[in-house]
Formats: C-alpha cells, sequence, structure tokens
C-alpha cells in the first residue's frame, strides 16, 4: 500500500506522534517528505 | 493545523504534485482529525493558516485505520502504535476516514 509513495506526516503530542508513524511508514517502504508533530494545548 | 505546517505541507505539495502525495495523521480524537482532514483537502476551515481558501486534495489517512495498519509491519505498529489503537475506536475511525476521502472525490 505504501511502497514508493511519498508521504506526509502529521501527527499529534497526544495521540500518535509523528516520529512513531515515521518509523512505521519507512518500514512499509513509504518515501517520507516532511514529519511534524502537533499539539493542541 | 499549525500555520507552520500548513506553509510546509503547502511548499511540498507545489513542488511534489498533489496527485503523488498521501497524508498520514495521528490525532488522538476523532475530531481534531476531521478538522486536519479538512485543511488538507478542502483548506483551512479557520481561515487562519497559509492553506485558508487552498484546496490541496491530498488524499489523507489515519495512522489507526485497519486498512493502513494493513499495510505496516506487524511487530513496528505494535511497538510504535499499539498503545492507541488500544485505547481509540479504530474501526470508527476507519469508518469516519473512507466517508472523508469520498468526499474529497466528489
Amino acid at each position: 500500500m505504501f511502497k514508493g509513495k511519498n508521504v506526509i506526516i502529521v501527527g499529534e503530542r497526544d495521540g500518535v506522534p509523528g516520529p512513531s508513524i515515521t518509523k512505521c511508514l519507512q518500514a512499509a517502504g513509504a518515501n517520507i517528505l516532511y514529519t511534524t508533530t502537533e499539539c493542541f494545548v | 493545523m499549525a500555520p507552520e505546517s500548513q506553509a510546509q505541507i503547502k511548499r511540498i505539495a507545489e513542488d511534489f504534485g498533489k496527485d503523488n502525495i498521501i497524508v498520514i495523521l495521528g490525532a488522538s480524537d476523532i475530531e481534531g482529525a476531521e478538522i486536519a482532514a479538512e485543511t488538507l483537502t478542502t483548506g483551512d476551515p479557520s481561515f487562519a493558516g497559509p492553506l485558508a481558501g487552498v484546496s490541496l486534495g491530498l488524499p489523507v489517512y489515519h495512522i489507526l485505520e485497519p486498512e493502513v495498519k494493513a499495510g505496516i509491519p506487524e511487530e513496528i505498529y505494535e511497538h510504535e502504535v499499539g498503545l492507541a489503537s488500544m485505547i481509540l475506536d479504530t474501526e470508527e475511525i476507519g469508518r469516519k476516514f473512507k466517508v472523508i476521502r469520498a468526499n474529497k472525490r466528489s
């Protein structure tokens, strides 16, 4: 599903943070273009 | 969504072409995820950030959707996302995001 796909990651501090999603998508073969972790406090 | 993030994503979409990018969200509540998804498809609903009035139309997924989970090696997914997937209603998130993506195409 993600192999070779360009991916933008918008994580959330109180949900799933960007770096955790990045590890998952890298393992799935995606090309990570941008990662951020939003904080709504 | 933070204005800085909106600006970066807008620039990346212009550089790479919005047809070649997908977005993965990690928001803890479905309402916040829906607002982020709206920002990246039809534009910033608060009209405060760089994506105000900008319709990127990017396909948006949530990391907790069952179909996203299915595309990630199980051991890594459980290590990185396992706790959140036990707390939140992943089936509901999957249903909501299917609707969001269907609306984007219409």
